[in-house]
């Protein structure tokens, strides 16, 4: 019934302020693991050009529905999806829809940086090696660009066929983020990029993060509500696999509808 | 602003690419193929040996094999008594863990319980390097080394006997008793040598009382296990053991082992198609029901004790 | 309670309880007897510490002895045209030149082969099988596959690549039936490698939208293959030296023309050593050609066995 609310509430809410257009809109979805009920009846959507933070307790679900995005949770034994997910007006779950296809336009970035054990050059390509794109002056253009993209450039641009695992956390973590950038996604999911990361490392993440927006959609989980704050336009909160609450990231943060979320953000609880 | 190498659209314009398409598809459906054939093997082991042993016991009673009396290419009644193949076999083989056992026991409780990491690193490649001698250069060790050396001991000792062969196969499968038995007292959780230790017994005491009982059944596997690597050693009994058809249980004197059979009569002397040719195909299914049993009772006992913990 | 009266009590308690034990009979513990039995534990634990290290010493002083012995007996017979000559009858003049290129023929076979159909069965076990009972089946098929005596794959490579298809005794006879004995090692040991794969490195590549079989190709087998080549290596040394199964395929010693393809016959290192092991009641020299033959070998196996402990120390996993 919660969740309900919030549909009336963001509906009420797009009349009066105008939203973007949604890229992601997500309707009654609901996802088992097994027997466990991990997500429970999720619907709103996500926007173009803007970032989303998904926040609440370890355990809320919020990891399994970044991944829902771009159905990376269908990797996992004995997962059950209900409901519907439409990215550009097409559902993601159709057999029209192809996973490599959804993945390749909807990027993804790893809590813990993993990079190929490969050199620097040969992670950044990977995904339009993938697809077919072998001409290597076309591959070192998009390295370039890439990791330009991902502020990584001026700092491995002497070291592209080091090995990747040679780079500092920090540096890793954009070089995932570059790879993610070089098939020219249209989303990025992020989940928790910054949780194995050092302070410094993390505020150059963010620091990146706030570059890229304009030109990409982002979906990023976090732990951190300072992070969700600084950096994204819209928070969702989530609890025990609902959607609390999910609304412009200032409203939530200064004057949260539901008493759940402000004990979570005033730090009662999680 | 962003800089673009339009990837997304050269992406979208290749399309699914039909090569790729047809790889996706094809070749898991190799790789089951591939693993198959490791199963087409077993059966073709299987269907050869068979398929010609059922030859053979088509002419040959199956009582006649039990017999002590072999002289399969004499020339009027021939005769297949498989015994002294079966002693010949068994005697080299217990001579072989009679060697292996205690020394590749013992050097496992030195390696698992004494050794330092230091000495371990250097000590266990030379096992590994003993483990891949090739067993022909075994054989010519048995035969030009050990037997004069033996002779030297034993005057009466043979030129070809059962003995020198039986100790240098137990050399040879050394290694693989200890290592396997290494892999099972390590596999013994650390808490339970401290809680004997704790006791204040020595290190011996805990050895013999605690993690031989607990990893009795991974050190009894190894044992299986060599003894049927004994049984199915050839090269070493084809040279240094000879070819002697006689029965007898002295090892000072020349035996022949199921193996050597084999490799006897394939090296040229029965024709195909006679009863001494398919007879070694009889050998043969018999010397792979012996291995296999004992194969498939060492994994039993394995697996019981990885199981235990 | 002052420090004073602390001291006194503790003094009390010692007092009572030293009075306790010896009151009763004297603990077992502290008697003569477990002393001088604790002196002889101790003693029998050092004693045989030191028979077990002999014990294992004992493995290096066999190699050291067989080395020893097989370098003595090829001194003055192992030199160039030894290794570059024909066969020959007259020990003096024999070479093995024959047996390095039949030996470097059978691997030509048995390296694909064992690669292609290894690697593809691990990756199968290890990516595909969604049957379990299927995936258990193989798996225990190819353990027991890995403790058939040698012999019997001779068996069979006479009765089906030999008769059957008719390939004689030809390097593709020899050989496809030395891939089948390498086979267990190199599936065993992808196996390995492949499971080791981290699974985030997986994801990675899923979610760049690579597909299963791209995936496998670019990053799967890329990472395992040092442990592939690993296996790879030990199983070529095992085959390297395998006698056996070419005895029972009927593989001559006397060949005297070089075999120019996989259709021809051939000759083998350990073949030549076995022959003339069997002939050195014929010919005493025989025996030093033999050990010659012997050193040959033992340095490709060592040159193998190093390059896989090199490749394993080499490309230590990283992530």
């Amino acid at each position: 019934m919660k969740t309900n609310g919030v549909i009336t509430l963001n509906q009420e809410y797009k009349k009066q302020h105008q939203w973007k257009k949604p890229i992601y809109q997500v309707s009654q979805l609901n996802l088992w693991y097994s027997d466990f009920l991990a997500l429970k009846d999720l619907s709103f959507d996500i926007h173009e050009k803007e970032v989303t933070a998904i926040i609440g307790p370890s355990g809320c679900g919020k990891s399994t529905f970044i991944k829902t995005l771009n159905r990376m949770v269908e990797l996992i034994a004995n997962v059950k999806i209900d409901g519907e997910i439409l990215y550009h007006d097409k559902n993601i779950f159709d057999d029209a829809m192809k996973v490599e296809t959804l993945r390749t336009q909807v990027g993804m970035v790893f809590q813990k940086p993993n990079p190929f054990p490969k050199s620097v050059f040969e992670n950044v390509v990977y995904g339009p090696r993938v697809h077919g794109i072998n001409d290597k002056k076309k591959l070192m253009e998009i390295a370039e660009i890439s990791l330009t993209n991902a502020a990584l450039w001026d700092e491995v641009k002497d070291r592209l066929h080091k090995n990747a695992y040679d780079l500092s956390g920090g540096q890793q973590q954009r070089l995932c983020i570059a790879r993610s950038l070089a098939t020219e996604p249209d989303v990025l999911l992020m989940d928790e990029p910054t949780s194995a990361l050092d302070p410094i490392a993390t505020y150059k993440i963010e620091e990146l993060i706030e570059q890229i927006k304009k030109d990409y959609t982002i979906v990023i989980v976090t732990h951190s509500m300072q992070q969700a704050s600084r950096i994204s336009d819209k928070t969702a909160f989530f609890l025990m696999g609902e959607l609390i609450e999910y609304d412009k990231t200032e409203k939530i943060f200064s004057s949260p509808a539901d008493q759940r979320t402000e004990d979570y953000i005033t730090g009662r609880f999680g | 602003m962003k800089r673009s190498a339009n990837v997304r659209e050269i992406i979208q314009n290749k399309g699914i690419n039909r090569k790729t398409q047809w790889l996706e598809k094809g070749m898991p459906v190799f790789f089951v193929v591939a693993a198959l054939i490791s199963i087409l093997t077993t059966l073709g082991i299987v269907l050869t040996l068979v398929v010609d042993a059922s030859k053979f016991f088509a002419v040959v009673p199956l009582r006649e094999i039990f017999s002590t009396n072999l002289a399969p290419l004499r020339a009027e009644n021939p005769a297949f008594g498989f015994l002294p193949l079966l002693t010949g076999t068994l005697i080299t083989s217990l001579i072989a863990m009679v060697v292996a056992v205690p020394v590749g026991l013992t050097a496992a409780i030195y390696l698992s319980e004494y050794a330092s990491a230091r000495k371990k690193k250097w000590l266990k490649p030379i096992m590994e390097l003993l483990a891949g001698v090739p067993t022909i250069v075994y054989g010519f060790f048995a035969y030009s080394f050990v037997t004069p050396l033996l002779m030297n001991l034993i005057p009466s000792l043979n030129a070809k006997n059962a003995l020198s062969p039986g100790i240098v196969m137990g050399i040879m499968i050394i290694p693989m008793v200890s290592s396997l038995s290494e892999d099972a007292m390590e596999s013994v959780p650390h808490v339970m040598r401290e809680g004997s230790l704790a006791l204040g017994t020595t290190r011996l005491e805990t050895t013999l009382f605690v993690v031989i009982p607990s990893a009795i059944s991974g050190i009894v596997a190894s044992f299986i296990l060599a003894i049927s690597r004994a049984i199915g050693e050839t090269m070493i009994v084809v040279i240094a053991s000879g070819s002697s058809k006689n029965m007898t249980f002295d090892v000072t004197q020349s035996m022949q082992t199921m193996t050597a059979y084999i490799v006897e009569f394939t090296s040229g002397d029965a024709g195909s198609g006679t009863v001494g040719y398919y007879s070694l195909y009889a050998v043969g299914l018999l010397l792979f029901l012996f291995t296999l049993a004992m194969n498939l009772f060492a994994q039993h006992i394995a697996r019981k004790y990885r199981e235990e913990y | 309670m002052n420090v004073e009266t602390m001291k006194s009590y503790q003094q009390q308690k010692t007092h009572q309880i030293n009075n306790a034990s010896s009151a009763k009979t004297k603990s077992f513990f502290e008697s003569g007897q477990a002393k001088n039995r604790l002196a002889r534990r101790i003693l029998l634990d050092r004693v045989l510490q030191k028979v077990f290290f002999l014990s294992t010493i004992f493995a290096l002083l066999v190699l050291g002895i067989l080395l020893q012995r097989i370098v003595a007996d090829s001194i003055g017979w192992l030199n160039i045209h030894f290794l570059t000559g024909r066969l020959s009858i007259n020990p003096e003049k024999a070479g093995i030149f024959g047996a390095i290129v039949g030996s470097l023929w059978l691997m030509s076979v048995v390296i694909p082969v064992t690669l292609v159909l290894g690697v593809s069965t691990a990756i199968y076990l290890e990516e595909f099988a969604k049957n379990q009972k299927l995936k258990h089946l193989i798996n225990t098929n190819i353990s027991n596959l890995a403790g058939v005596p040698s012999v019997i794959f001779g068996l069979l490579g006479l009765t089906v690549f030999g008769r059957l298809l008719g390939l004689g005794s030809s390097v593709l006879a020899g050989g496809l039936t030395l891939s089948l004995l390498g086979l267990p090692i190199v599936v065993v040991s992808s196996q390995e490698a492949i499971r080791a794969v981290p699974g985030f490195l997986r994801e990675a590549s899923y979610a760049m939208g690579a597909t299963k079989w791209s995936t496998i190709r670019r990053v799967v087998v890329p990472t395992a293959l040092p442990g592939i080549l690993t296996g790879a290596i030990l199983a070529v040394s095992r085959t390297i030296g395998e006698t056996a199964p070419l005895v029972v395929l009927g593989i001559p010693t006397l060949i005297l023309k070089y075999p120019q393809g996989i259709m021809d016959d051939f000759t083998t290192l350990p073949i030549q050593i076995y022959y003339w092991t069997l002939d050195t009641v014929l010919t005493r020299e025989y025996a030093n050609l033999a050990a010659a033959t012997i050193v040959v070998l033992m340095v490709v196996l060592l040159t193998l066995n190093a390059s896989a402990i090199i490749i394993r120390n080499k490309f230590q996993r990283r992530y």
